[in-house]
Formats: structure tokens, sequence, C-alpha cells
């Protein structure tokens, strides 16, 4: 923001945390809102909320209070402070994925020479909340779902690391500023009309990319760990109240920041396609195209979810180590053949 | 088509053999899962005592009676038109089916007929019900396996025939409406038209869930291999319905045991699977409802004409004697054994229902799944609580 | 009702079930103790208890694999009656011209003991079901049949609990239904059903009566509307 507006470092910071805070419960919102309450709605030909304020739109304040309102339960046999501690390791996993997403060329809260790295990194963290509150409930439904999203979160780990491997190696930065950039002024063979959104040139690690996110985001069909049906929520099954909440909100905050992650990564972030803006402009309008490819990516993403049965434990892993895996290596090989020959 | 799956299915139990072997040379301990009594996949309160050895069931014990309400018991002491009221709560998803063979047996003993048009609209109802009930749980396996969006489509879909079902005998789920010796009402004006467009729906629905789920890749590697019945083990654990017609047994009351309805005035034809497997039951069930709403589209074309009620006493006293007469239920072969002593009531009533043995195959083919499965199986064998506790 | 039956009902002869009856019973030989065949219904046989097992295996190789249900039946009559309200059904009773006569007799295939053991098969190759009883003696014990069909399993169960009959070499005989500290068996008929002693059940008497002027005219309609249809039943 050092082109816009000269402030001091507190006070920046204070507006980037200010920012930061809001950031998930809007996100989520947006996104229980608009997919999980009125697009899964429709797809399943019902109402949805419609009731609470126009179109139900305050239906989910209503739900927020409700779950303020709950009683905090613990289990008796309950480790109490791993207990506690869970959600909110799961919450921060995604608060600091949300640090290195850009939203225009200077809009982001750091800029880090190795985000993609430390997306990845950090992404990954929600793993040990998941794995904490599994252990600690003292329940077996929620030790099984802890077990299944450990094992699930580190095998699509793999496949989603190898599929960004692919942008990174063709935008030669880990920066996602960087990938950005290299997006908007790449070119495919020679036509640089559009740019180069990797979403062409790196189809296949999309694909690799979204299908890993989907399981590392625990939605259909790879949601066995929440498994509402066998396991009746899994890890979060003893949570109550504002617990679950943040369990709840962290979930579609990681959605969110995802398919921010996607769209930064192959279909060019903030970049408007075939349009040379000013940076300035771009920092205001930037965040309104990032939502945009945001929501289209999440509209993939909840689609898939509502409309698949979700897999057994052993078909999910085989997936991942048979399939994905060997894919996003070869998708490597290529990638780095492709980029020394031309 | 066989072939492939009995390689599946060989393949399966060979690798999860092997997973047996590997875990009792580790020797890791056992831990006990409850499935139940209130779990979503056992809708009711049927508890499944696993013992788990890592996911893997050693073994499952259903355990159930948590909604026991003694109707032998109940039915002993009651007189032959209020036992219907009891029966209609034992399959509640198709009520009126239950109350046919129970009012049937106590016609055989009384030697009474209904009128070829009760027996018509007796089975209009009962096909409908049929359709009601099989057609949530073509969406309910949806659910059980994690898709979300079927068991919506069910429940609207569902509805229509509800309406329909309400609109001749005031009840949604439970209509009380067969009587000894006919019916109580005639269908209402219009409501032949009605069918009509309902079962086109219905047939819609079903094509619906063979996209959603029947065609689905996901759907189909959770259901095919998935609790494999042979056709001998389930002929000696009394399996019914469409769970022994998905082993491969041609075998269907409606057609091999008819007691009198109008069953064979339609052209129909009955459906098998050789596999036994999860899938071959969801594929079965689906057909069958096809072929219930052809059944009902035939039949209401054909209705004959005449009163709906035989001559029969106000006051119902069936002479002493012992029948046993069991039809085609949604859930399988649902049999009323009544033990008259000429009395306003019956003296013994066993009421066999199918989930009861549907469900005692689990601790058989639930040995060596792994916990997922349970609720393919449990969900594909389709029990209903009451169904089971009586 | 019996002045309804078309009186060619009675001499139906089925000779499918005939033959099968005098088929099982050379095969059975002296286990069969009684038999009763009624044309298209399923077929009573009762065996003697002693060779039960035996039985049911010489009616499974005759082709009778499907398992139907097992139960028993309790002859007694019960003590306390069908708890109805002789307050409000007595004046009905009245009227009614034959009164209820309780029939003494243990149903199709007799019997001398009060408890009696039943088994339904089918064949499904024949489309015939057949119902097997026995006599359960004074010990209550009866062998198992689980290991001829596995379905029996839970049958067996069920009927040790409600009816407090011993299967003998049937390893699981936890109750089913009942919770474990639950005394006494159900569906024996000396056992009370406590929520009608509490509450006697009306009966009969929701039955309204109709006027006497009008109960003539009711009838005439629906004969008529029978004698429009041709009288069929």
């Amino acid at each position: 923001m050092t082109t816009l507006l000269a402030l001091p470092y507190w006070q920046e910071t204070g507006i980037k945390l200010g920012l930061a805070l809001a950031i998930i419960p809007t996100t989520s919102l947006i996104l229980v809102y608009l997919f999980l309450f009125k697009m899964m709605a429709f797809m399943q030909s019902r109402l949805g909320p419609n009731d609470t304020g126009p179109y139900g739109t305050l239906q989910l304040i209503a739900e927020a209070i409700k779950f303020l309102q709950k009683e905090d339960i613990h289990p008796a046999q309950a480790d109490r402070r791993v207990f506690r501690m869970a959600p909110v390791v799961v919450l921060a996993s995604t608060f600091l994925l949300y640090v290195v997403l850009p939203a225009g060329p200077d809009a982001v809260v750091q800029n880090l020479d190795t985000g993609v790295f430390y997306a990845m990194a950090v992404s990954s963290i929600s793993v040990l909340g998941i794995l904490m509150a599994g252990w600690s409930s003292a329940n077996k439904y929620a030790l099984l779902g802890g077990l299944r999203a450990a094992g699930q979160l580190i095998a699509y780990e793999l496949p989603l690391i190898l599929a960004v491997m692919g942008v990174v190696i063709q935008a030669e930065t880990l920066n996602l500023q960087g990938i950005v950039e290299a997006q908007a002024t790449g070119e495919i063979f020679g036509f640089g009309g559009i740019g180069n959104p990797f979403i062409l040139t790196q189809f296949l690690a999309f694909l690799i990319f979204m299908i890993a996110a989907q399981a590392e985001l625990t939605q259909t069909p790879f949601d066995m760990p929440v498994a509402e049906t066998e396991l009746v929520g899994g890890f979060h099954i003893e949570y109550t109240g504002f617990r679950f909440l943040l369990f709840f909100m962290a979930e579609f905050g990681t959605a969110f920041a995802f398919a921010a992650l996607a769209s930064v990564m192959f279909l060019g972030g903030w970049w408007i396609p075939g349009f040379d803006v000013d940076d300035n402009i771009l920092n205001v309008l930037g965040p309104g195209v990032m939502l945009g490819k945001i929501l289209l990516i999440a509209f993939f993403i909840f689609w898939v979810r509502f409309t698949y049965p979700r897999l057994r434990e052993d078909q999910l892993q085989k997936f991942a180590w048979k399939v994905l895996i060997p894919l996003a290596l070869v998708n490597i090989v290529l990638t780095g053949i492709f980029k020394v020959v031309f | 088509m066989t072939a492939t799956s009995d390689r599946e299915q060989m393949a399966y139990i060979s690798s999860q053999a092997a997973d047996a072997r590997v875990n009792v040379e580790l020797d890791t301990g056992d831990m006990t899962l409850n499935i139940g009594p209130q779990h979503p996949a056992t809708h009711g309160t049927l508890r499944i005592a696993c013992q788990l050895d890592g996911e893997q069931v050693v073994v499952a014990e259903p355990i159930m009676g948590y909604m026991h309400r003694g109707y032998e018991k109940l039915c002993e002491v009651r007189t032959y038109p209020q036992c219907t009221t009891l029966i209609n709560r034992i399959d509640w998803l198709g009520s009126f089916a239950n109350e046919v063979p129970f009012i049937l047996a106590a016609e055989r003993l009384m030697e009474v007929e209904a009128p070829p048009r009760a027996q018509w609209i007796r089975t209009i109802l009962f096909e409908l019900s049929r359709v009601a009930n099989l057609a949530l749980f073509l969406g309910d396996m949806g659910v059980q396996i994690g898709a979300l969006t079927p068991v919506f489509f069910a429940f609207r879909d569902r509805e229509r025939v509800l309406n329909q079902i309400e609109e001749v005998t005031g009840g949604r789920f439970h209509p009380n409406f067969d009587r000894i010796g006919g019916l109580k009402d005639d269908i209402p004006k219009g409501w032949i038209e009605e069918t009509h467009s309902v079962m086109v729906k219905m047939r819609t629905f079903c094509d619906e869930m063979e996209d959603l789920l029947v065609g689905n890749e996901i759907f189909q590697a959770r259901c095919r291999g998935v609790g494999v019945i042979p056709p001998e083990v389930a002929l000696s654990y009394g399996l019914s319905g469409a769970n022994l017609r998905a082993s491969g047994v041609d075998w269907d009351l409606r057609r091999d045991a008819n007691p009198g309805l109008a069953w064979d005035q339609v052209d129909w034809r009955v459906w098998t699977h050789p596999d036994g497997d999860s899938f071959a039951r969801y594929w079965v069930r689906l057909q069958e409802t096809r072929e219930a709403t052809r059944i009902v589209d035939q039949l209401l074309d054909g209705i004959p004409s005449g009163p709906i009620m035989a001559k029969v006493p106000r006051i119902i006293k069936v002479p002493a004697g012992e029948a046993y007469l069991s039809t085609e239920n949604p859930l399988g072969e649902m049999g009323y054994y009544i033990v008259s002593k000429g009395d306003l009531g019956p003296f013994r009533v066993k009421i066999r229902t199918p989930s009861f043995n549907n469900i005692s195959i689990v601790p058989w083919v639930m040995k060596g799944v792994y916990v997922p499965d349970v609720i393919t199986i449990l969900g594909s064998l389709y029990f209903i609580l009451g169904d089971i506790d009586r | 009702m019996t002045d309804e039956t078309p009186p060619e009902d009675n001499a139906v002869v089925d000779e499918k079930r005939e033959a099968l009856l005098a088929g099982l019973s050379e095969s059975l030989g002296e286990d069969l103790v009684e038999s009763y065949l009624r044309p298209h219904e399923d077929l009573w046989l009762r065996v003697r208890s002693e060779s039960w097992q035996d039985s049911i295996r010489t009616a499974k190789s005759a082709g009778f694999e499907y398992f139907g249900f097992l139960s028993a039946i309790d002859w007694e009559i019960a003590p306390e009656g069908r708890y109805e309200d002789t307050e409000f059904d007595g004046g009905l009773e009245e009227e009614d011209e034959e009164p209820v006569e309780i029939d003494s007799s243990t149903g199709y295939g007799g019997g001398g003991s009060r408890f009696q053991l039943l088994v339904q098969l089918y064949s499904l190759s024949q489309q015939i079901g057949l119902i097997l009883k026995t006599d359960v003696g004074e010990d209550m014990t009866i062998d198992t049949i689980r290991d001829i069909f596995a379905g029996a399993d839970w049958h067996e169960r069920e009927t040790h609990e409600m009816f407090g009959v011993f299967f003998r070499g049937h390893p699981t005989l936890q109750p089913l239904y009942l919770p474990t500290e639950f005394e006494g068996h159900p569906l024996r008929k000396d056992f009370p059903l406590l929520a009608r002693q509490v509450k006697p059940w009306p009966g009969v008497v929701d039955i309204e009566e109709i006027p006497e002027h009008l109960e003539a005219q009711l009838e005439a309609e629906v004969m008529a509307a029978f004698e429009a249809n041709g009288g069929a039943s």
C-alpha cells in the first residue's frame, strides 16, 4: 500500500491486522451463504433459508448468534487444554494463509519471496489441529476421523505441492505476486494477447491441484474425516457452540483461501486478461476481479461437493498415490522439458 | 459383468484376508465401536457393536430392541379391526402394504373374499406404497455413501406419491384403510388421472437416480463387491425382497404366491441381478420402483366396477383355524401367522417381518469389511427399525 | 360365514400338495405325527420333537431351502382373558346371538403340549410353503436348527426370550429385544399385560349401533349391489 498511502508502520500494520481478522468471517460468510445455502438449495430443488432478511441473507447472522449462545461442552474424558486449543490451531492455519494472498499489485499483507512455499507449509498446520481435536475428544468416532484426516491430508499434500511445482517452474518464482506477473506478461508459444493464464498451459497441474485441494478441504468426495453418515462428524463430533463455529469458519475460510491460491496460480489473480491497466487502478479493481475468479473456482469446488458420493479411505489413498502423484511428476517433467526447449 | 465382478470380489476378499493375517501377526488390540443406537446411518435405533481392528470390522453384532413395542402381544388383546392400527406402524414407510397380508389372512380364515374392485384398488395402493418406500431408499442410499442431493429429490418426489395415497385413504403415513372384506372407501374423482401423472414423475425420478448414482464411478466403486451375499446364504438366512433377488434368486411372492391380488392381471417382470453385492441391491430396487409404476399405470386403466366391500358382519369373529399369509412388501416378505380360536381377536399373531431376517445376516456379511462398508451394507440391505423390532 | 362359501371350494383337490405330502410322509417316516392340508395354502406337518433337527434336514433336502420364520405358540388360555372392559362390552354381548366360544383345540396338526414350535419353509422350485410344528415337552428344551438354517439363529433367540424355550446347542441365547435384567417371558399367555390391567381396553364398544329401521334398508342395498355385479363375493 506504499504507493497509495504513506502511513507509519504501526498504522499500516493495524489496518492489515484488522483486515486479516475480518477476512475469515467475511469470506466464510460469502461462501456459506452463496454456495452452501443458496446454490445447494437450488441444486437440490428446495428453497434454502429465505425468511431471515431479504433472500435469507441474515440467516448467517442468526446462525452465528445461535452458535454463540450454545453451551461450551467438554467431554468428561477429554484432554481439556488440547481440546480447547485444537480449533484455534486449525483457524490459525487459515489466518496464516491469508498473509500471502495478493488482491492487487500492492494489496497484500506480506509479499513473501517464498510465498508458494509458505502457503503450502502453513496450510498443513491444520492437520495438527484436526489430529489434536480427534485425539483429545476421547471419542472413538473423533479418533477415527482424526486419523483419517491425518492420513488423507498428508497423502494429498504431496500432489498439491507437486502440482504447484509445475507452475513454479514455468513462472520461475515462488513469489505469488511474481506468478501473477508471469501470467500477465507471459506468452503462449509466442501469442501474448491474453498473457499466459497458467490454466491453459498447466491444465494438468490445475486439475491435480483442484482435486488435491478438494481433499485438503475435506469436501466430498474426500470428506471421510467428517463423513456425517459414518463418523457422524468425525473429528469435530464433540465440539459445540463457538468452538464448532471456529471449525466451521476455518473450513470455509480455507476453502476461500485455496480458491484464491488457485486463482492466483492458474487464473492470473488480480490481473485482468487482455487489458493493460495501471497498477493504482488495479489495486482498487484487483480485489473485485480476484473475488470473481475465486467464486468461479469455489463454485466448482462446491458443485462437486454436492454431486458426488464419498470415496472409501483405501480408495482415496490409492487414488492419491497411484494416480495423482505420478501424474503430477509427469507434469513436472513435461514442464521442465518445455521450459528448456522453448 | 459377472466375470469382472467375481474377480473383483475375490480380489477384495483375498486382500482383506491378507490384511487380517498381518494384523494377527502383529497382535494389535481391537477397539469396540458402537454404531448406534443414535447414528444417522441406522435411521432409527439400531445399534451395531463392531469390533474394529484399525478400520476393519472383526465382528459386527447388531443389538436391537430399543424400539420393541410388543405388537404380537398387543394384537392378542385386540379385535381384528383394531390390529391394523398397530400393523400400520411396523414398516412406516409403506404402511398400507403392511395391512394387506394381515387382512388377507383374516379373510382367508373367514373364507370371505373382497370384491374384484377392492382387490384392484388394494393392489394399486400396495404398489403406491412400494413406490413411496423404495423412492426413499433410492435417495437415502446416496446419503449413506455421502452424496447429499439424491435424498432431497427423493423426498420431493415421494411427497407426490404420499399425496395420492392421502387423497384416497386420508392418511399419508398410516392409512388404516384396509378392511376385512374390502376397503373403507372408493377412490375419489379425478384420482386416476393424477396418479398417472405422478407415475410419470416417478419414472423421471428413477432416471435421475440412475444418472446421479448408478452411473457414478464413485458410487460403483463404493458398492460393487461390497457385502456380497451368495444365493445359498441368502436362502438359509431367509432374506427376502430385493435382497434375495439381488443375489440372483428369482423369487417374488407377487408372481409365485399371489394371494389373490391383481398382480396376475397385468404385464410386469421380476428383476434379478447375479452379483449379490450392494450395487446389485440398489439396482434391483431401482428397477422394481420402475416396474411398480408400470404396474400402477396398467392397473389404473383396468379397475373393474362393482362394490368395494364384501358382505361381512358388523362384529367380526374369525372362525377357529390357522393361516399364514405373506406378500411381497417393499422391504421383502411380510407375513402374518394368525391363530384364531373363534374369538373377536386373534389368539396369537406371529409377525414375520422382512427386515428382521434381512438384518440377521449382518454378522455374517460384515466380517472383514471397513467401517465405511458397514454403512454401505446397512444402507443397501435396507431395513426399517419398526420392521425389525415390531 | 360357512353359508357363503361356494360348495365347490371344499371339493378342490390340490394334487401338487397331495403328492408333496405323500413324498414327505414317506421320507419322514415315523417322525411325522400328523399332517394337515388345505388346498392352495401352506402344508402343516407335525413332527416328533426328538427328531426335530432330522425332520428339518429332511425338509431341506426335499427342496424346502428358504427359511421363512421360526416361532412358538402358547396354547394355554390366558387367565386374564382379553382384558376387555366388560362394563362396556357386556351390553353388546347380550344382543349378540352366538356368544363367543373359545375353541379348545390346538390348531392344525394337533398336539398335546402347551407350547408348540413352528417353522415356515418355502420350496422355491415348487412354490409351496411348509409349516413344520413340533411339541415342546415339559423340560422346554429342543434342538437348535441354526446349523441347518443360519437364519434361525435370531428367531431362536427371540423365541427363547419370549416363550422361555431352550434351544440345545445354541451358543448365544442372549435376549434379543428385552433388556438383560428383564424377568419373565412376555409372549406366554400367563404373562400379564400390565398396561391393560391398569386401563381395560374397550374392545368392540366403538361400533355404533345402526337403528333398526335403517339396518334392514342398508342390508337390502348391499345385497342389491352384489346381485347387480353377478353376486361375486
